[in-house]
Formats: structure tokens, sequence, C-alpha cells
């Protein structure tokens, strides 16, 4: 009833085209924008923005950015994990060599130096494809995470690759409360989200689904396949790497290598995976789902009372999370995302059955 | 010369050992398409069982052989690996039939997940012994030629003959006998296999079994190396580059991968490693892959990918 887009007539092409052409929706991202900018920082206690908010913002960024290489490029990586800590430990160099340098400023050039790194491991891409990529990028995983703990320059000459930034602010405003983290997190995400939504509906995006969708046919219409998959390559390790700096340098504080670990990579493939491929609201679902799931694992034996010592609960909550992930591939092969669009038609004919 | 010959010889040996877990993912990517990341966690899962069989068998039963032991033990945990491929048809993969390959892959992922989970539950998280009698002691090898000889580990010999052995054996099964011959139509093409009458999901079981046995093998050899603990399940991490190196199709490939990448493996840690800081066996194997990709992207022994629009 309420979800109807009749008597909405669109009479410029840009009207046409705009991302939410349907005017509840704009109302209702509206709404939700402030409610999550104005509303929660209120109103949500400080365990949920450090376990909860800031991890889920920072992941969702990152799997924005995997899931345009992956979902809208159709390039599977492995590596996530080590462009994310390319962009930390770059960006922590940024900030602890150079005297003064802006916090936003280094996060950005951590994010650049991810793009190298991912537009060099991204070439075998021109050559192979699949699951043959998949294992390819692995190489990045590795390489990282080695470079990461052996290489002293990286880390600045700490021993064990473990470092840690203090004393953050931006613009002579501190980040150091969860609400400031909270507010600086929602701030890059929110940026990146519309820059990522304008890139894959413009032809650049376009482009991407082609290879995605067949490389060879993309090839025979024009479409230059290495200028596409570099380009997601790049754009994609950009935000991954952006995504990196902030989990470092705003949720974590201090880390070593074992953050951005092959798991993480993991973690993320699942986030786009479940989410939904080639959707950028999928990214914000996977996201929230791996990042609540083990919270929630955690805490079920608590809501009945039940001891269970820490390995066994340990190992069942793994035991848990595999097979939540498979039951999910099988209900819903093309993730919530694909839910969530089949709500939506639902309730525009609500409450008519056709 | 003595020294490098040594690594070479220690790299080969590993190197069987890697081929053994690299065989488990080609034997299932040939029959089904599914690239099975949960090779490892069925590597643990095998080893895991077969290790806390062989305890709790002679106390169970009350005798005290240990070659018994170990059989029991051995069968044992054969028949949980039968019954683990079995539901993982039944649940899992007979359920994503015609999804795309990282589905698939993300489903054996969960798999991992849930596997790892599931035996140390009920097995337990320490590290637990698997003694199948290998000799633990060195022996020199040339000692005429070399001042010192070569030094070989007795073990890893034994465990080289034991994975080529296997090789031979499944080689002989995928070529002589009539439902290796099943297999090999299944791995061709799906559609024309089952049209003349191959019920698919009776061989995808037999695979997945094939590759329990794998696993177990695999498991046995090197949890009796290392000890049965969660790091083994990470010794599928290893095998990858393998077998991308070898081809996924390729059974030979993946044993010729593994020695290349065991030797290469060894030699760079050895030469090339002191330059850089040590421990680059880590990626080393991953970046050989990388560049021989480059030139061959369907790996060493791999069918040639044709693309057709």
């Amino acid at each position: 009833m309420l979800y109807r887009e009749n008597g909405q007539f669109k009479t410029s092409y840009a009207a046409d085209q705009q991302v939410f052409p349907i005017d509840q929706d704009r109302i209702a991202i509206l709404l939700l924008m402030a409610f999550a900018a104005v509303a929660v920082p209120l109103l949500a206690p400080e365990y949920l923005f450090r376990a909860v908010l800031i991890p889920f913002l920072i992941l969702s960024l990152a799997s924005l950015g995997l899931n345009i290489l992956v979902g809208y490029c159709g390039q599977v990586s492995l590596g996530t994990g080590a462009f994310m800590a390319v962009g930390a430990y770059a960006a922590y160099n940024f900030q602890v060599r150079i005297e003064g340098m802006p916090v936003i400023l280094s996060l950005l050039m951590g994010g650049v130096c991810a793009t190298v790194v991912g537009v060099f491991f991204g070439i075998p891409s021109l050559r192979i494809k699949g699951l043959y990529l998949a294992v390819a990028t692995l190489a990045a995983q590795f390489f990282v995470d080695w470079a990461c703990l052996r290489l002293k320059w990286v880390t600045h000459e700490s021993s064990s690759g473990s470092v840690s930034v203090a004393g953050l602010n931006v613009l002579g405003l501190p980040i150091e409360s969860p609400v400031q983290k909270y507010l600086f997190c929602l701030a890059f995400l929110v940026l990146f989200a519309v820059l990522a939504k304008n890139l894959v509906r413009g032809h650049i995006g376009r482009e991407w689904m082609a290879i995605r969708d067949m490389d060879v046919a993309a090839a025979v219409i024009g479409i230059r396949p290495v200028y596409a998959k570099l380009t997601a390559f790049a754009v994609s390790s950009f935000i991954v790497g952006v995504s990196g700096a902030l989990w470092g340098f705003v949720h974590l504080g201090s880390w070593e290598p074992a953050a951005f670990n092959i798991n993480r990579s993991f973690d993320l493939l699942f986030m786009v995976i479940i989410g939904g491929l080639g959707s950028i609201m999928g990214s914000f679902f996977g996201a929230a789902f791996i990042v609540v799931l083990p919270i929630v694992l955690d805490n079920v034996p608590g809501w009945f009372g039940l001891r269970i010592d820490t390995a066994l609960a340990e190992h069942l909550k793994v035991m848990i999370f595999g097979s939540l992930i498979v039951f999910f591939l099988i209900k819903e092969p093309h993730g919530i995302a694909r839910l969530w669009s089949t709500a939506k038609e639902k309730l525009r004919l609500w409450p008519f059955p056709h | 010369m003595g020294a490098f010959l040594e690594t070479l010889l220690g790299g080969l040996m590993t190197g069987m050992l890697y081929s053994l877990v690299a065989l488990g993912f080609v034997l299932i990517f040939k029959a089904s398409g599914v690239f099975n990341f949960a090779q490892g966690a069925m590597v643990l899962f095998a080893a895991l069982a077969m290790a806390r069989f062989a305890e709790w068998f002679p106390a169970l039963l009350g005798f005290d052989s240990k070659l018994l032991a170990n059989l029991l033990a051995f069968a044992a945990a054969m028949g949980v690996m039968v019954a683990v491929a079995w539901l993982i048809e039944r649940l899992v993969l007979g359920k994503l039939v015609n999804q795309e390959g990282i589905t698939l892959l993300m489903a054996t992922l969960g798999i991992t997940y849930f596997l790892d989970g599931f035996g140390q539950t009920i097995f337990g998280s320490d590290i637990y012994k698997i003694d199948v009698g290998l000799p633990k002691d060195p022996i020199f090898l040339m000692e005429s030629s070399f001042q010192g000889g070569i030094l070989v580990n007795k073990e890893d010999l034994y465990a080289a003959v034991i994975a080529a052995a296997l090789v031979a054996a499944l080689s002989l099964f995928f070529q002589k006998t009539a439902t290796g011959r099943a297999l090999r139509a299944v791995a061709d093409d799906h559609q024309a296999a089952q049209s003349i009458g191959i019920p698919l999901n009776r061989i995808w079981v037999i695979v997945w079994s094939v590759a329990g046995f794998v696993a177990l093998v695999a498991g046995m050899i090197w949890g009796s190396k290392l000890g049965v603990q969660f790091s083994l399940s990470q010794v599928a991490l290893k095998a990858l580059p393998v077998v991308i190196l070898g081809g996924l199709t390729s059974v030979p490939g993946a044993i010729i991968g593994g020695l290349i990448i065991g030797v290469g493996e060894k030699l760079s840690e050895v030469y090339i490693g002191p330059s850089m800081g040590g421990g680059i066996e880590i990626w080393f194997g991953y970046v050989l892959v990388l560049f021989v990709l480059l030139v061959r992207p369907q790996g060493l022994f791999g069918e040639k990918i044709i693309d057709r629009v």
C-alpha cells in the first residue's frame, strides 16, 4: 500500500537514472542515514560500538571493495586480507615517518599503496581465471604476511611486526571515544558506498560486468580486458586498503600481521557471497551477518544458562558457523541481497497477490 | 655438493608428502568439478580419528597388540571417512548441483570449519601420536663419495614409498576397473555419463570416499611425523600451489608438481632465504606458481582451457 510508485512520473533522463528512483526508497535511506548518524550515537551502549558497530562499518567497506572485484568483475580473490594489511602498514608508515601527517591523508595513502600491490597481483588475471586465479591470489596473502613479519622497515623496526598508533585527530577533532570512531568510520563508509555505486552504474562498471559475464564476448565487442580487469583490481584494492588502514588505526589501535591473515580473506569472501555477489547492498548484509553471527553464537549458551568450557564452546562455535554457512549457500545461493529484492517486489504488490 | 644433494633429497621427500594431499584435491575436482577446500580438514579429521581409535580400541577390547590396534583403527577411520563422504554428498553437494564454482568452493570452506570443529569436539584437541612403527632413525647414503655422506630420514623414505605405492594403486584403479572407468566418464562429462546410466550420486560418494582414503593415508604419515594436531589441517594450504602447478585435472601433475615445489622450497630456503630474512618457504610455492601460470594458464599438465563464445 505504502510502497508504490504510482504517480511518480519521470520527466528527464537524470530523474530516470537516479540511484533511488522511487520516492519511498529515498525517504527510507534518508531516515536510515539520520538514524545511523544521530540516533545510534545517542542510544547505543559502548560495548555495542566496540564489538559490533565499528567492525561492521569497516568490514562493510572491505567487502564493498571485494564485491567490486568478485561480484562485478568476476575475478575471485583470496588475498583480500593481504591488501588490507598493505593498507594498514603503509598508512602506519606514512603516519610515523612523516611529521605532522594528517590522519585522513595517511589512510588514503594506505589505499594508494594497496592499489599498487593489488594491480601487481592482478596482472596474472589477464592470463588465468576462475579457481586458478583464486589460488594465485593466495600468493599475495602469503607474501604480504611474510613481508610484514620479516622485513623490518615495513614495521618501522618493531619486533614481531606489531605496531600501534595513538592520539588520532582529524582537523583538530580527536578520534578516541567509541562514538567518534563510529562517526569517522560511518563518514568513510557512506562516501565510498556512494562512490562505488556511481562507479558500477557508470560505463566502467558496465565494462566490468561485461567481463564478468563472458570475457571473450566482451573483448569482441571492444572492451579492453586489460583495462577493465586492472581497474577493477585497482578500485577494489584501494577501498580494501583504506578499510585495512581503518581497521588498524581506528578499530584495533595496535595490531600485528595476524590481524590480516588468511582467515580474514575467507571471512570477507563469505561476506560477499552470503550478502550477494554484484550488489552494493549485499556487502552490508554480508558484513552484518558475519560480524554478528559469532557474537550471537558466543552468547547462546549464556541465554540458556548452560556452562560449557571454553575450548568446547570454541569448537562448537566453529562447527555451527560452518554449517550455517553451508545451510545459507544451499537455501539462497544468490545471497541475502536476493531475498531483499524479492521482499521489495512482494511489497510493491501487497496486499494483492498479483 | 653433499649438502646440496641432502637438501634436494629432503625436498623430494617433502614434495612426495605434499602430492599425497594434492592428490585428494585432484581426485575430487576431476570427478565433480568441486575445488575441495576441505581436503586439509579431512586430513586432520582422519588423522584424529585414527589416533584416537588406536588409543581407544586396546583399552576397550582388552588386547595389547599394536599392529592389531593400528589395523583396527585404520579400518574404523576409513569407515568414518566413508560416512563423512556420504553425508557431504547427501547434505551439501547434492543440493548444490549446477551452482557456480565459487559457491561450491565456499561450501567446502564451510565444511572445513565444520569438520575442524566437529573433529576436535568428539576426538579432543590435544596433540596425539600416531605410531605405526615407521622407523625414526636417520641413515647415511653414499658415505664413500662425500665426507659424512647424505643424511636421509628413514621415516621420510618409507613415507615416500607409501605415497608412490598409493599413486600407483590409484592409477590402476582409475585405468583398469569398471568403477574407475565410470569415474573418468563422469569427469569428462556429467550429462553424457548420466545418460548412459552411470549413477552420479554413487560416483560422487565413491570419489569422496577415495579422497577420504587418501586423506587418511596422508594424515597417518604426516601425523606420525609431526603429531596429530590442529596445524595438520594447514597442510592443505601447502598443497594448493602443488595442485595448481600440476594442473587441477591431472593425477601425474599432482605428483610432479609436489616434487617441484618440495625441492624448490627447500633449495630456495637454504640458498636464497638467508639473504631475505628467512622463512620464504611459506610463499615460495605460490610465487613460483604465479610465474608458471603466466606462461601456462592451465598448469603444467592440466587440460587446455578453450574459450568459446
